[in-house]
């Protein structure tokens, strides 16, 4: 079968393409939208809000998840804010400036027209999350707040204190409840994902585990939509949850999903440093706090005096030098590298010098320490809690850290991927960030993607597609069902030595070095060779306790780290081919004179999507053209 | 520094559980208390021995997933802090940790320190929402909202759901949960339409859960990693009284 990557966006002005494409589609009327199933796998921002809005439609929706509760999703961790184009600032934001500084900080690798529809559908979240009890920050005159966030020169995020993910999250989860109460959705939960079926090429059902029997089924639908998030957790240290994992999407990737941009990772700038091995995850500190935050390291290298005993002049306000006109609110990418920079060249603080203080002091003197307590207070618990240091005291130290991962799943305009039925919403799809995200905006996408995209484009699907009922006896059912639990006897019948945990280090000491801040060729091709000799170790030398017939936590994430072994390898592959540097990926090959990310458009300005050739084989390379009519390609520059 | 551990071991809900005592060697001062657990995991695997099963997942205090009783006490000896977020800087070398799964008749052991708090989404599902569907809602400054109420609304939403009122309270009760969520809503404007019916809905489910009666101990409040105010539950009384009255 040969693929093509149709991006299916509708003609016409990119203003008006969401809404024109609206009328074309065809709807499924009311009556008849209760003889659909559709499967929704992952219950976050982007999954939870997709299940609820098309259970209120009408259809029959069955929802899974790994945790105990669909309110733990890992959305619930994100601390900052939520953009929209709201403009309630009068600071000259629009529509238009969103979708703007989203592709120029995307670094021109995202297609225009989903980054359009995003940036006009953001203002229907904000009223959406209103309505439903999110208590967003507000002013004295009982107007919603707003802060400003890297990236952008206007204010438009909108928050819940340190808790923006947390609350949205809440307010998803109980329209998701209500719906499984009134009986429109069936809930799931400790149940993960482990394959995908398709049948006659179109996705018509999953394979999941009950993760507290053991218990391996298919469930059939009419449509599948994955909102399982990212893969950040290939690196192993990451902010991300310890359970989020990508086998959901890599399962799809292995069944017929083309896998994009698998090497757009993001590295966030502000979390706190490493601190031992032993360590099981990094924290964030959220990017609101380079509102008020100055970042600086010593002017002088090995500079060992206490910060506060280190004089104005001896500080380099690096950002703030570099960057004048973005200073403190440099995008991620940006932020990282120069981060990583100041340490490579010795001036580093804290355990191994690979930290940076983020200074508190001239606001806290500005503003008193009440209001930055009312704005910053749970995050400044937080990293007391963890680093035993008081940060109004003393500057945190923060050092860059795996945070986001931009690619995913390959999928249309309509959010579907190219295998017909199965979409991809929030974090696991490619589509809205190119190479690079700005902060508070993956909140927005996931509820995007899944409130106001998904429940529509699911039914124009649905309308066109003929679609046969399949027998739960199905070959291609039965033919899953019993690969899956070949598998999962595979991985509790090796009977090695080492534990997943062990593995599972080792891959994110290699992706860390190789395809992390900064990548080589020479660098990505040791790690093209120490991949697969680590996986061949993996089925060959790894111990896992127990049985399949339990509640196992060593056989869960020995399955995820089995599935990352693979996804690492594409990763790495992807980076080298792609002989540019752009946004979150940094060629040191490919750099301008001073030091900043060098684009080769004429080259690589496409989506670079890859197709599963079988085991063994080598992935194929396909190519989705990206074109900027809206948005002139340019050099990015925040200075 | 060197720990001796008492942990409960549960193959399964129908299984008898008992503790099982661990040695924890070189534990570092800067670990949290899961990543402790983790070490020890590694050397029970290493050893060909079952893993201790706990729920994790963010490991920032945020998503509700863990929690333990440590010595008696839920989420162990630090104030405000959720179990992933405890470091073990607050031990010292040679201490003996007592550690149990949540004890509630409303959360049976799942396995181990793993326990099925599905009740709490079941008291959600009963009324703790606002019952708008997607689309078609009213611009989000077109009712202001006085910033002393979305606060207030703020600092009772901020629950994490992971239960340590309830293991916390002698009563097994889900008051301050439950009060949590309906003074969150009904705090706010948007939450008046069902402020009764939700305080009426919610409390019957709680009562069909099994959860005991709040009887104002305050234990919750002291366990409550959020550090929510057992005022909500007076607000929760309130709203149910009121609605108690006028229902029907």
């Amino acid at each position: 079968m040969t693929i093509e990557l149709k991006s299916r966006v509708p003609d016409g002005p990119i203003q008006g393409k969401w809404e024109r494409h609206q009328f074309e589609m065809k709807l499924v009327n009311p009556a008849n939208k209760r003889r659909y199933t559709v499967i929704v796998v992952g219950t976050g921002l982007a999954g939870g809000a997709a299940a609820a809005t098309l259970s209120e439609l009408g259809y029959n929706v069955k929802a899974f998840c790994f945790q105990d509760s669909p309110r733990r999703a890992h959305s619930i961790a994100a601390q900052g804010g939520i953009n929209a184009a709201k403009n309630y600032k009068n600071d000259g934001d629009s529509v238009w400036r969103l979708f703007y500084d989203t592709v120029k900080g995307g670094d021109f690798r995202a297609r225009e027209a989903n980054v359009y529809r995003l940036a006009q559908v953001s203002v229907n979240i904000i009223d959406q999350c209103v309505a439903q009890g999110v208590p967003f920050a507000r002013e004295y005159g009982g107007l919603l707040d707003n802060r400003s966030f890297g990236g952008a020169q206007v204010s438009r995020t909108f928050y819940a204190r340190g808790q923006t993910g947390q609350q949205l999250l809440l307010g998803c989860y109980q329209a998701l409840e209500k719906e499984i109460a009134r009986g429109g959705v069936t809930m799931y939960p400790r149940t993960e994902m482990l394959d995908l079926i398709v049948v006659d090429g179109r996705a018509r059902g999953i394979v999941t585990r009950d993760m507290v029997t053991g218990k391996i089924e298919a469930h059939l639908a009419d449509a599948v939509i994955l909102g399982t998030g990212g893969y950040g957790n290939v690196f192993y240290l990451s902010t991300n949850a310890k359970g989020s994992n990508a086998t959901a999407i890599w399962r799809a990737h292995k069944r017929g999903a083309v896998f994009a941009n698998p090497c757009f990772t993001q590295i966030h700038p502000t979390c706190i440093p490493v601190a031992g091995d032993y360590q099981s995850k990094l924290t964030l500190m959220s990017e609101s706090l380079r509102n008020d935050g100055r970042v600086w390291v010593p002017k002088r290298a090995g500079d060992t005096r206490l910060p506060n005993d280190i004089p104005e002049a001896d500080r380099d306000y690096y950002l703030e030098r570099k960057y004048p006109s973005f200073g403190n609110l440099s995008p991620r990418d940006i932020a990282s590298r120069a981060a990583k920079e100041v340490c490579d060249e010795g001036r580093g603080v804290g355990p191994g010098g690979r930290g940076v203080y983020l200074d508190f002091r001239d606001s806290i003197k500005r503003l008193g320490r009440a209001r930055i307590e009312e704005r910053y207070g749970n995050l400044f618990e937080m990293y007391e809690r963890i680093t035993d240091e008081d940060p109004y005291q003393v500057p945190m130290r923060i050092y860059p850290a795996v945070h986001y991962t931009m690619g995913g799943l390959w999928v249309d305009y309509n959010l579907m991927s190219t295998i017909p039925g199965l979409h991809v919403i929030g974090e696991a799809n490619f589509s809205d960030h190119g190479a690079n995200r700005l902060g508070a905006s993956a909140l927005m996408q996931g509820l995007a993607d899944g409130y106001f995209v998904v429940p529509l484009t699911i039914g124009d699907y649905l309308a066109n597609a003929k679609l046969a009922p399949v027998a739960d006896d199905h070959p291609e059912v039965r033919g899953t069902l019993e690969a899956v639990r070949a598998r999962t006897g595979k991985l509790l019948g090796i009977g090695g030595k080492r534990s997943t945990q062990s593995f599972h280090r080792e891959l994110g000491r290699i992706m860390w070095e190789y395809c992390g801040m900064a990548r080589t060729a020479d660098g990505l091709r040791t790690a093209l060779q120490e991949i697969p000799a680590l996986r061949e170790e993996f089925w060959r030398n790894l111990y896992v306790p127990g049985t399949g017939e339990e509640l196992n936590q060593s056989l869960e994430h020995a399955g995820r780290v089995a599935d990352f072994m693979e996804l690492a390898e594409l990763m790495c592959l992807d980076a080298l081919k792609r002989e540019e540097s752009c946004g979150g990926h940094f060629r040191v090959e490919h750099q301008t004179p001073d030091g900043e990310a060098l684009r080769h458009d004429e080259r690589f300005s496409y989506v670079a999507g890859w197709e599963w050739a079988g085991e063994g084989q080598a992935p194929v390379l396909h190519k989705e053209p990206l074109s900027f009519e809206n948005v002139a390609l340019s050099q990015r520059s925040y200075k | 520094m060197r720990l001796t551990l008492h942990v409960w071991r549960q193959a399964s809900a129908q299984a008898n559980g008992a503790f099982v005592r661990y040695e924890a060697n070189d534990i570092s001062e800067h670990m949290s208390f899961l990543e402790m657990l983790d070490v020890v995991n590694e050397e029970l695997t290493a050893r060909g021995e079952p893993p201790i099963a706990f729920d994790h997942d963010c490991r920032e205090g945020i998503c509700g997933a863990c929690g333990m009783m440590i010595n008696g006490v839920a989420h162990g000896p630090s104030r405000g802090t959720a179990t992933c977020q405890l470091h073990m800087r607050l031990f010292k070398d040679g201490d003996e940790i007592w550690i149990e799964p949540w004890r509630a008749t409303a959360f049976p052991v799942v396995k181990d320190l793993v326990v099925n708090r599905s009740a709490l989404d079941r008291i959600i599902a009963a009324g703790g929402y606002v019952d708008v569907h997607t689309g078609g809602t009213p611009d989000g400054n077109a009712i202001p909202v006085p910033k002393e109420s979305a606060d207030l609304a703020m600092d009772a939403a901020a629950c994490i759901g992971c239960g340590a009122c309830v293991a916390a309270c002698p009563n097994g009760s889900a008051s301050l949960f439950t009060a949590a969520k309906i003074s969150h809503l009904g705090l706010l404007p948007q939450g008046q339409a069902e402020r009764y019916r939700r305080a009426l809905g919610m409390v019957a489910q709680m009562d069909l859960e099994h959860f005991g009666g709040c009887t104002l101990f305050g234990e919750c409040q002291a366990a409550c990693p959020k550090e929510i105010s057992i005022d909500f539950i007076a607000r929760m009384h309130r709203d149910y009284l009121r609605a108690s009255l006028t229902a029907g």
